[in-house]
């Protein structure tokens, strides 16, 4: 079992997922997550290293089709449900530290 | 007005014969809806005005002579992560809320081929991560049988929209039990098929290795109808198993004599209520007195089924979760920067327990952790796939509980997550191995409340599994008598 999980831990993970959580959340998901990593100390003690990995339950591999041309989404009905749109694309705020 | 059957073979058998109108068909369960919908929310929409369209153009087939299918004007809830044309599809989410895919899932294709009437979108706990449906972000479901206890979950809408008759066959999702455990408590038959055997083109996806689609309905029947009609290969999705759907209404009548069906002992002792435990031995003499040979087997990895699982399944879904950025579909909360707009957006737009399997998952995923959690979970699930191999040299079928309690109350275990989670313990293990598995009502628990007893299968042993919960259902106490 390694470390005990920690609040920067938690914070970390939140700026990884993209979540923005307050200090109450913070301390509340600690313990929370915490409690859940404790309960699979079981499954991180286990010694595998002689088993290999289930992925996928069933042995289906290198799934190919014919390769035809076939209609994608239509455009419009995918842009009218996009939050913003500009010269049928998909619109965002300034990225790379442009200015807006 | 001649007066409305309740099982999908006896509406599909009247209206292809034009003894009854698919348009009558659909009031009576309109009328059903509107009579018991407000206490229930089994629903997040009702799709009336669409349904009664789709039941006209059914009865204008039947009228010119047409084979309308083999659902033909049977009303059929649809779990609301399944996608549908032009209709809202909320997985219970806000960060959903109001998006209309551009396309139907091919499930949905399929019932309305066979003549199905979407009657309307059920609830479910936010992207199905729950066991309560306590997690939607649009009110909890209750249970039609007890309206202060929960449904179950997640798919809790479909077994209520079920279990109350506002549609006699729905359809799910099953990613750790949540067809299963809510059929279980809402008391009606739930079925999780082979990892594969039906299409998830078009489901919204939580967790992609675990993650199957099934029927529930009131009769076994009516399950193995809707699965039959579901089933098959679908270029669309890469894992769907290249064969036929299976035959499982012929065989519904043959019996059990002569099979092996063994009960799991890790799932009979500790952490299952006595009174579940105890329709589960009775269940098991029901299917000794029909000529299975009963037995006992174990199955020691199923120890380590619950960690694997709550590892495997928060790391798929925060991957599978990435694309709610604020940017296609779905919510956005305008920032400066697209990713002060995405962090904004995903913070306003997911509920808490999505947020912390969004965490957990990342958590397992993240350098340093990966080989210690996700890596080793992944070989659990061999360890798993392996104990089950060896039990299916012995038995052709094994029994268990479906959930280690009935329907507990709102607000019960909502504090604590972990025993949240451990209402999945006798249905992870299905998923983990990719195999099927269903639930079928059994008598009532001390409270009153529906048992269901689980049957479970190697995959593509559907048929088998069928044959013994139609043994199941005819000798299954009734649910008006609390156990003693």
């Amino acid at each position: 079992m390694s470390a005990q999980l920690t609040r920067d831990d938690v914070a970390k993970v939140a700026l990884l997922a993209r979540l923005e959580l307050t200090d109450d959340e913070l301390d509340t998901y600690t313990g929370q997550l915490a409690a859940v990593i404790d309960h699979a100390a079981d499954v991180a003690a286990l010694d595998l290293a002689d088993i290999p990995p289930t992925a996928h339950p069933l042995p289906l591999v290198n799934v190919l089709r014919d390769d035809v041309i076939r209609p994608g989404a239509d455009r419009d009905e995918v842009l009218s449900q996009a939050p913003s749109v500009e010269d049928r694309r998909f619109r965002v705020p300034a990225i790379l530290g442009e200015e807006p | 007005m001649a007066s409305i059957p309740t099982t999908a073979i006896e509406i599909a058998a009247a209206v292809r014969s034009g003894e009854l109108s698919a348009r009558e068909v659909l009031e009576s369960h309109l009328d059903a809806i509107a009579a018991r919908e407000p206490e229930i929310n089994a629903f997040n929409l009702v799709l009336a005005d669409e349904a009664r369209a789709a039941a006209t153009t059914i009865d204008e087939r039947v009228a010119a002579g047409e084979d309308p299918g083999v659902l033909a004007g049977v009303p059929l809830a649809l779990k609301d992560n399944l996608c549908t044309h032009g209709i809202p599809t909320t997985c219970s989410s806000r960060i959903l809320e109001g998006w209309r895919p551009p396309y139907d899932a091919t499930v949905v294709q399929r019932v309305a081929a066979a003549g199905a009437i979407a009657i309307g979108k059920t609830n479910l706990d936010e992207f199905a991560m729950g066991s309560s449906t306590e997690n939607s972000a649009f009110g909890p479901t209750r249970n039609p049988r007890d309206i202060s206890r929960v449904p179950g979950g997640s798919s809790g809408g479909s077994a209520a929209a079920v279990a109350a008759g506002f549609a006699p066959i729905s359809l799910g999702s099953d990613t750790g039990g949540s067809i299963r455990q809510p059929a279980a408590l809402c008391g009606v038959v739930g079925v999780k098929p082979t990892y594969g055997m039906v299409s998830r083109y078009g489901l919204v996806a939580f967790a992609s290795s675990l993650d199957q689609i099934g029927p529930f309905s009131t009769t076994v029947a009516d399950s193995a109808l809707l699965l039959e009609a579901i089933a098959g290969h679908d270029p669309r999705d890469s894992t769907s198993i290249d064969s036929a759907a299976p035959s499982l209404l012929d065989v519904l009548d043959q019996g059990v004599a002569g099979l092996r069906i063994g009960l799991v002992t890790e799932l009979m002792g500790e952490g299952i209520a006595p009174d579940v435990a105890a329709r589960v031995r009775q269940a098991a003499e029901a299917l000794a007195a029909a000529g299975a040979e009963i037995g006992e087997v174990s199955i020691p990895a199923l120890s380590y089924g619950l960690s694997a699982y709550y590892l495997i399944a928060p790391a798929e879904a925060s991957s599978n979760l990435a694309r709610y950025d604020g940017v296609r579909y779905g919510m956005r909360v305008d920032a400066a920067t697209t990713a002060e707009m995405n962090a904004k957006t995903r913070t306003a737009g997911f509920g808490e327990e999505v947020k912390r399997r969004i965490m957990l998952g990342t958590y397992a995923l993240s350098a340093g952790y990966y080989d210690a959690y996700y890596g080793k979970a992944l070989k659990v699930r061999t360890l798993i796939v392996r104990d089950f191999e060896t039990a299916y040299k012995d038995f052709d079928l094994l029994l268990t509980p479906t959930s280690p309690t009935t329907a507990f109350r709102f607000g019960e275990k909502t504090s604590d997550p972990l025993s949240m989670y451990l209402n999945d313990i006798c249905t992870i293990p299905t998923n983990l191995a990719g195999h099927p598995a269903m639930s079928v009502p059994f008598g009532a628990g001390s409270d009153g409340m529906p048992v269901g007893v689980q049957l479970m299968a190697p995959a593509l042993c559907e048929p088998t599994m069928f044959r013994a919960a139609a043994v199941l259902e005819h000798a299954a106490p009734p649910l008006e008598e609390a156990f003693q």
